[in-house]
Order: C-alpha cells, then structure tokens, then sequence
C-alpha cells in the first residue's frame, strides 16, 4: 500500500472564527487526479492555499509523508499583476527558480526546456511578448507552462478552466492528463460538473463540509449537488462555537 | 562658440563646488533610479514621499547633538528611516492593517517628532538647511557618502532583484518556492531609506524624493521593459541634474529645487510625447501589424 500524497487530518480552515473548510478528514492519493467541486463560498479556494502553505489550519494539519513533496500552485488570474513589464520567457524563467536561485544565469538547456514548455502549451514564438498583451486564455497556457517547468510532485489547479474558451479547456485538459499519466497528484478546482464527470476520476464535493469524497461518478449525484447548494446557503451567524479537540 | 562655452562648460570649469554638485547628484540620480522605477511599479511611488518624512527626526537628533555634522545627521537618519520601515512592515505582518496605513501613521509621528526636535534649537534657517538641502555645498565627506551609497544600492540590488520582481508579479507563487520575499522586501526598502539620506545633504530630506521618483515616473513613457525603465530614468535624471545646475547657476535660482523642477519637466514633456501611453500617442491613430 502507498501512502496518500496528502492526508488531510481533521482540517479546519477559515478566516476568522467563521470556518470555510469545517473538519476535512481524508486522503488524497498518491498519483491522483481530483476535481474539487461545490457552490462558491464553499472552501475549494482556501483549501488548495492550505495545502499550498498560504493558510495555516485553525485545527488539524496536512500531511505530506516522510519526504515533504514539491508543490506547484497556479493561483487564480486575478492574483497576478500583469502590469509589470515582463515578458512570456522571463515569466516562465521563474519556473526553473528551484534551479536557478538569486544569481543563476539560464543554461542552453534552461532555455531549450522553457521552449518545450511554450511548445506543450501552444504558445510557440511568444518568448519575447509581454505579459501585459495577453489574452486570458494565453495568460492561462503560460501560467500552465510554467507549473510544468516547476516539475512538481503535487500540482494545485485554482480555477485553471475559469473564463477561457473552449478549445483552450481541450488543450490545457491534455496537459493535465499528461501530468497525471506521469505520476503527478494533481487537484482543481472546477465549476464545471460535466467536465470532472470527463477527465476527472475523482472528485471532492465540497459545502464547507465534505459532502462526498471519491470516484467522480459516486460524488456527483444529484443528491449530494443539491445538498452542497443547502449547506452553504444556510450560513448561521449565530452558530455555537466549535468543540475543538 | 564662447558663448556656448560661457553657458555650459564653464560654470563646470571654472567652480569646485559646480563640479562637485555636479558629481554627487549625477551618482545619486544613477543610484536612485532603480529604486524609484521599482516604487513606481509596485504601486509605491508614495512610499518614497513618507520615507523622506521619517528620516527627519533621526536627522533632528544628530543635529541637535552634533550640530550641522554630516556623519551624526546621516546615523540618524538612517536609524529614524529604517525604524519607521520595518515597524510599518512588521505591523503591516502581525495585524490587519495595511502596509501603506501603518506607513502614514508612523511617518507621520516621526515628522512631528522631527520638525519638535529640531524646533529646541536653532534658527529656521538650520530647519531650512535639513529639509532643502545645499547642493553646492558638498564636501568630500558627502561626495564618499554618495559614491559609498550609490556602491551599496548596486551591491544590493543586485542581490534582491530576482525575488523583487517575483514578489511584484505573483507574490503567491514567490512565497511558495522561497522564502526571499520578505528579506528582499525589507532590503528594498531599507535602499530606499540609504538612498534618501545619501540624498539629504545634497537636496535635502523632502526634494531626494524628487531625483528618485520624477525621472522613473517619466520612463514609464519611453520603456517597455525593466532595464529600458531603469535606463531612461537614469539619462533622464543626469539630464535634469546638469540642466538644473546650469540654470540655477545663470540666474541665480536655488540649485536643489531647479534640479526637481527640470526632472518635474522631464515628467511633463514625456507624459505628452512619451510613446509608450503618453497623451499623444493615446489619441493619435496608430499603424499597427497586418497579423
């Protein structure tokens, strides 16, 4: 038996003393591919920053086994100050930071692999354009390129698909399967039912409260789709405090 | 032709101290301008501003203690300047506030505490010397002090850069793969401080931040890229240290202030002209590529 990649342990997370991800208890496999799915507000964003480190728990803890994995995050777009004049190879140069630190220079291969990058992703010849002039969809295949250049154990999705078109979705899709294909754990957050129903074999429902953990087809019955809608609806100010053990 | 000699060259010839002012704010404008393209890119171009304010009661000090001593004003200077820094920064970490409130609230001591120090001893005039400056009045002490801050600023920034600009874009991913975000933060602002202090006996604690921020803020206009920005604010800021010089010089004008204001008109002209989104540019109609 393998150990999980991720453990979640009695995991309370929240800002404040409103909890948005409520006594998470389970694990994520080594080698999966799971989609994590529930109503806005329902603590996919603030559990993926919690395993990424952004968020300390307010109870329970992650475990990642003995060796900690390398995590890549790719952030939702609106983090991101795209007024800075950079341009696609300087962001994507930032991918290889493990390698390179403070005063690194980039080598002949650094370079070739950040090309490979741009070319898995669709983007050749954009090397020198600046990220400023880029559309949404291209933001999104650059910031992909440069989760593979980080070359990680554990990758976290925040809304990889969020507002970009449809055969951008195939591309990046693709990609995420390649990943997964090479061992990779990967979590994202999507919004798009029929799509963790495609590509995804397991899905985590989510309303603050894991409602159903596991094969994708189990998870997303209808049932538990309208539970998830109630449980973050019905948001009670005046809820008693939490026993913590 | 002797004229133009008359004009240009000669005030640089025939004075020490024209010379001298000509030296130290040409270095300090080479040394400030990647501090201020990096202010201005991070939305901090105000930062400078506070700073300018905090560095006066450690100033006030050394110039209470020690008279109009360069060595006691810049200690205090650089101690007020760093306090105020990292005390906003820490408070920024630990509680809700934002870095830019907890910034104002702690200059804003500092400057009163400043302006009551120095207000217990001596006349308006040592107040006016302190916040203005005197550029043509630089000595070998301040030349060292210009030349040894302008060293450390290229020391240090060489050192800070890559995690600076990590931090500006995606401070998320920054933190997830290093733990440089905060010490480079801290580095970056603690040059600004040397920066301005470097630049107090020259212009003065108030008009430093003008050689910093004004030709940054014009190289907007001209460059798309970091090195570009950096380039440019530099030319623009040697440009407006001997002009203003020389002007100051032919009609008798403070020479600190005339330095600003030509930078103030560098700003002027490249926020019109300035191809990169200056007015022009924004409403002329523009060729563009067939694909």
């Amino acid at each position: 038996m393998i150990a999980p990649a991720i453990c979640c342990a009695d995991v309370t997370l929240g800002y404040g003393p409103h909890p948005a991800v409520h006594h998470l208890d389970g694990d994520f496999e080594r080698g999966s591919l799971t989609a994590i799915l529930g109503p806005n507000g329902a603590g996919k964003s603030t559990l993926l920053k919690a395993i990424a480190g952004e968020l300390k728990p307010l109870s329970g803890h992650f475990d990642f086994g003995a060796d900690k994995p390398r995590i890549a995050y790719l952030p939702q777009l609106a983090e991101i100050d795209r007024s800075f004049p950079l341009t696609v190879f300087e962001l994507l140069a930032m991918g290889l930071w493990r390698k390179l630190g403070l005063f690194g220079g980039l080598s002949k291969e650094d370079r070739h692999t950040i090309g490979q990058a741009l070319d898995a992703v669709g983007l050749v010849g954009f090397e020198n354009r600046r990220i400023d002039t880029l559309s949404g969809g291209q933001m999104s295949r650059v910031l992909f390129a440069r989760v593979m250049l980080q070359d990680c154990d554990i990758v976290l999705l925040d809304e990889p698909f969020a507002a970009i078109d449809a055969r951008t979705v195939v591309d990046l899709i693709a990609l995420v399967e390649r990943w997964h294909a090479e061992g990779r754990t990967i979590l994202a957050v999507l919004h798009d039912d029929a799509l963790a129903r495609a590509h995804f074999p397991s899905s985590l429902l989510l309303a603050r409260e894991p409602i159903a953990w596991g094969a994708t087809a189990d998870v997303l019955t209808e049932i538990n789709l309208r539970t998830a809608r109630r449980m973050v609806e019905a948001h009670d100010p005046h809820a008693p405090l939490c026993e913590v053990a | 032709m002797d004229s133009v000699y008359a004009l240009l060259i000669a005030p640089f010839a025939e004075f020490d101290f024209m010379r001298r002012a000509l030296v130290g704010a040409s270095v300090l404008a080479v040394s400030a301008a990647p501090i201020g393209v990096f202010l201005m890119l991070r939305r901090m171009s105000l930062v400078g501003d506070a700073m300018a304010h905090a560095i006066l009661p450690g100033a006030a000090v050394g110039y209470l203690i020690a008279g109009l001593s360069l060595g006691a004003m810049t200690l205090g200077g650089l101690v007020a300047g760093f306090a105020v820094a990292l005390l906003a920064g820490l408070v920024a970490r630990l509680t809700k506030l934002r870095e830019d409130a907890s910034l104002a609230a702690f200059y804003l001591m500092s400057l009163a505490l400043g302006v009551t120090l120095i207000s217990l001893r001596g006349s308006n005039i040592d107040l006016l010397h302190v916040l203005f400056g005197s550029v043509l009045a630089l000595d070998d002490q301040a030349l060292y002090l210009i030349g040894g801050v302008a060293s450390v600023t290229a020391l240090v920034f060489t050192i800070v850069v890559r995690p600076l600009v990590m931090e500006s874009i995606d401070p998320v991913f920054l933190r997830a793969v290093s733990r440089a975000g905060a010490p480079a933060h801290l580095a970056f602002l603690a040059l600004a401080v040397l920066n301005l202090v470097g630049g107090f006996q020259a212009l003065g604690t108030l008009l430093a931040v003008g050689i910093m921020m004004l030709p940054a803020i014009a190289s907007r206009f001209w460059a798309q890229t970091l090195t570009g920005m950096i380039a440019v604010a530099i030319i623009i800021g040697i440009s407006a240290t001997i002009a203003g010089l020389l002007i100051s010089f032919h009609l008798g004008l403070a020479s600190g202030p005339t330095i600003i204001l030509i930078a103030g008109l560098f700003y002027i002209v490249s926020m019109v002209i300035g191809p990169q989104g200056g007015l022009l540019a924004s409403y002329l109609p523009q060729r563009h590529l067939e694909a």
